[in-house]
């Protein structure tokens, strides 16, 4: 057991060293820390934010979780980025207030931090936030739903990411506002409503962690639960992609419409080949070049950006626009995509 | 150290099957899945059907073929915690080959099968010859074979794939039930394993390797050899499980497989493998992956929601374990 305690620690001090050969020179420092870096939504906001560094003469370090709820991971990289010399520091939060305390040491030794795709619990924790208003992207979706449905008794499946996180909670809530359902009480579903509303006519809400198998798994069991389910919600387009496969193999993915978010290339490509209705797009690289220029700035001026929310903004995108509700055609969903 | 194995007549491989396999192994889960299923059919008139077991079939397929090689591991007190990221890296090593490199498609297969069975062919070498614990060899595989997949995919998926790597989740009729290949390529493979592992040498052998590695040795047992062979066996399973994964999605998934190593170890000990090695069936482990998959199709036909889900199989699977033990200090 000796050799692997050493090559951590000789990987640690390697790290380290690298950390500070980063800060030196005049460059301003900036970190990125995204919640995992094999989702491809934070590969191209990585890429986004690389080429804008390279633009403006800022050095980039970049870190992430392991998984899409790894808290610990990203406090360490808070951490070591801080020891290296970032002065700004943008964040996407795993966990939205487990990180809080790592955000608020940071910034008492006078770092920035910035909040991109999905805000802290407060908001206000971060120095500001640019990012998509996941609850405005599920209402998109379903108001587009609610007019292309034309008015049919509604039987839906919603596929989710997976308990308690913001932002499955305001698309999967989103959706359900833009179709105009009200909760269990009678209640107009807002932003602040705290948890998932199922039940009614939501006939299937199942976890599919935003993977394809999962998602096709889950779809299997809810039409076997329901097989008059006539709308499908996905937390994304890998979910949506499990949904249509577990559809087609039923005979029904004719029948059966099915809206998404975030508007990758591959989910883009799903609005034109008719696997989805329509998808609410989002926009990682301008959260990530925006996230940078106000690096840049602190770095040059010393003013902090602006504090509060900065939406990116979202689109909807369809291949068949509806009337009342606007959207974008796929070919402009192809042209600001991101991923391949 | 390579002596052939001297045909000594108090040999371990001499045990009878009912002394090395005690029937709780089976009785246990067949158990189990038998009171779940009529539980089910209570609960929800659409649980009994053909149509939703060829589905869950479907479902628990990959996992199923995960923990064939789980099983052979764990009956030699080792265990795999890199198995279902191996099963991405095949799935994307296939994909990526056929699609973006225009290799055959049996090529490419072929190729994915390979790089697998290479991996738990290192494994075996590390854990015998480095003389380290399965545990560590295989939770640093893990982020090795994760990393390594998604650098090989820029964290991509592969879509449009050739018939030849869907073949698996294409579907013939029996009555008016559908059912797909993949589900008859798993059954194959549980057939196949069950009689490796009690009508031959090399199953016995296994078995004994997993009771007690010294005494095999000194009955000429070649353990290391044995190993190795068991790492790499599991190693090509992980490959063929790609095979089923990339067939029923349609799509080769860098991410896929993440927690699938768990979900594997969950199949085999509710299935009645013990974890110290030596005592289990490989058919306890089809029975333990279908278990997971009735769970998983039937709690959803009630509607209860995913979170009780997870509770739930948790519970089975501690409980799987307390059996096991207790039936160990009858024994």
């Amino acid at each position: 057991m000796r050799t692997p305690t050493k090559l951590v620690t000789a990987a640690l001090a390697a790290t380290t060293v690298l950390g500070l050969a980063l800060a030196q020179g005049n460059q301003p420092v900036i970190g990125l820390i995204t919640k995992t870096d094999t989702n491809p939504f934070f590969v191209k906001m990585k890429e986004g934010a690389q080429a804008e560094a390279k633009r403006l003469g800022a050095r980039l370090m970049t870190a992430a979780g392991k998984a899409d709820n790894d808290n610990a991971s990203q406090v360490t990289a808070i951490e070591n980025m801080v020891a290296a010399g970032a002065k700004t520091i943008l964040i996407t939060p795993s966990d939205s207030k487990a990180i809080i305390p790592a955000i608020k040491k940071a910034q008492a030794q006078g770092v920035q931090v910035i909040a991109l795709d999905s805000p802290t619990d407060p908001a206000s924790a971060s120095d500001a936030l640019f990012a998509t208003n996941n609850f405005q992207a599920g209402v998109l979706i379903g108001r587009y739903a609610k007019a292309a449905m034309g008015g049919k008794p509604l039987k839906i499946a919603t596929l989710d990411l997976f308990p308690g996180h913001p932002v499955g909670i305001a698309r999967h809530n989103g959706f359900l506002a833009g179709l105009g359902i009200k909760d269990s009480s009678g209640q107009a579903i807002t932003a602040q409503t705290p948890a998932n509303v199922v039940g009614g006519v939501v006939v299937c809400a199942q976890d599919s962690f935003g993977d394809q198998a999962k998602g096709q798994t889950a779809m299997e069991n809810c039409l076997q639960k329901n097989p008059d389910i006539n709308l499908v919600y996905t937390i994304n387009e890998p979910a949506g992609y499990g949904a249509h496969q577990a559809l087609k193999n039923a005979g029904k993915d004719k029948a059966v419409m099915i809206v998404s978010v975030d508007g990758g290339c591959n989910g883009v490509r799903g609005v034109q080949s008719g696997v989805f209705a329509a998808t609410s797009q989002q926009y990682p690289l301008k959260m990530a070049a925006l996230g940078v220029a106000a690096g840049v700035d602190f770095a040059k001026s010393g003013k902090k950006v602006k504090s509060g929310y900065t939406d990116t903004g979202v689109n909807l995108i369809a291949a068949k626009a509806v009337s009342g509700v606007p959207s974008q055609s796929v070919q402009y969903g192809l042209a600001n995509c991101w991923g391949k | 150290m390579t002596t052939p194995p001297a045909p000594l007549a108090k040999a371990p491989d001499r045990l009878s099957l009912r002394e090395r396999i005690p029937n709780i192994a089976i009785l246990g889960p067949l158990l189990a899945l038998l009171l779940a299923v009529i539980f089910f059919s209570t609960q929800s008139d659409r649980f009994l059907s053909p149509q939703n077991f060829s589905l869950i079939f479907q479902q628990v397929s990959y996992v199923a073929v995960l923990a064939i090689g789980q099983t052979l591991i764990i009956l030699t007190s080792g265990i795999d915690l890199a198995a279902g990221v191996m099963m991405a890296l095949g799935g994307v090593v296939m994909t990526r080959l056929a699609v973006n490199s225009g290799l055959n498609p049996f090529l490419a297969i072929g190729l994915g099968l390979l790089a697998t069975t290479f991996i738990g062919w290192i494994n075996g070498l590390l854990i015998t010859r480095l003389r380290l614990p399965p545990f560590i060899v295989t939770l640093g595989m893990f982020g090795i074979v994760f990393g390594v997949t998604q650098v090989y995919s820029r964290s991509e998926t592969v879509s449009n794939l050739p018939a030849p790597l869907t073949f698996f989740g294409s579907t013939f009729q029996i009555g008016t039930t559908t059912w797909t290949y993949g589900t008859l390529l798993m059954l194959a493979l549980y057939l196949l394993t069950h009689v490796i592992l009690t009508q031959t040498s090399p199953g016995r052998h296994l078995y004994a390797v997993g009771n007690n590695p010294e005494a095999a040795r000194l009955t000429g047992i070649p353990t290391t050899r044995v190993l190795v062979m068991v790492y790499t066996l599991a190693g090509l399973t992980y490959g063929i499980a790609a095979l089923l994964l990339t067939a029923r999605t349609g799509v080769g998934d860098p991410n896929a497989g993440q927690t699938e190593a768990l979900a594997s170890i969950t199949a085999v000990v509710l299935g009645g493998t013990s974890l110290f090695g030596g005592r289990g069936a490989i058919i306890g482990t089809l029975l333990g992956a279908l278990i997971v998959g009735v769970f998983t199709n039937g709690l959803t036909l009630m509607g209860v929601p995913s979170v009780y889900q997870y509770i739930i199989t948790g519970l089975l699977t501690i409980l799987a374990v307390a059996v096991d033990q207790l039936s160990r200090r009858k024994a």
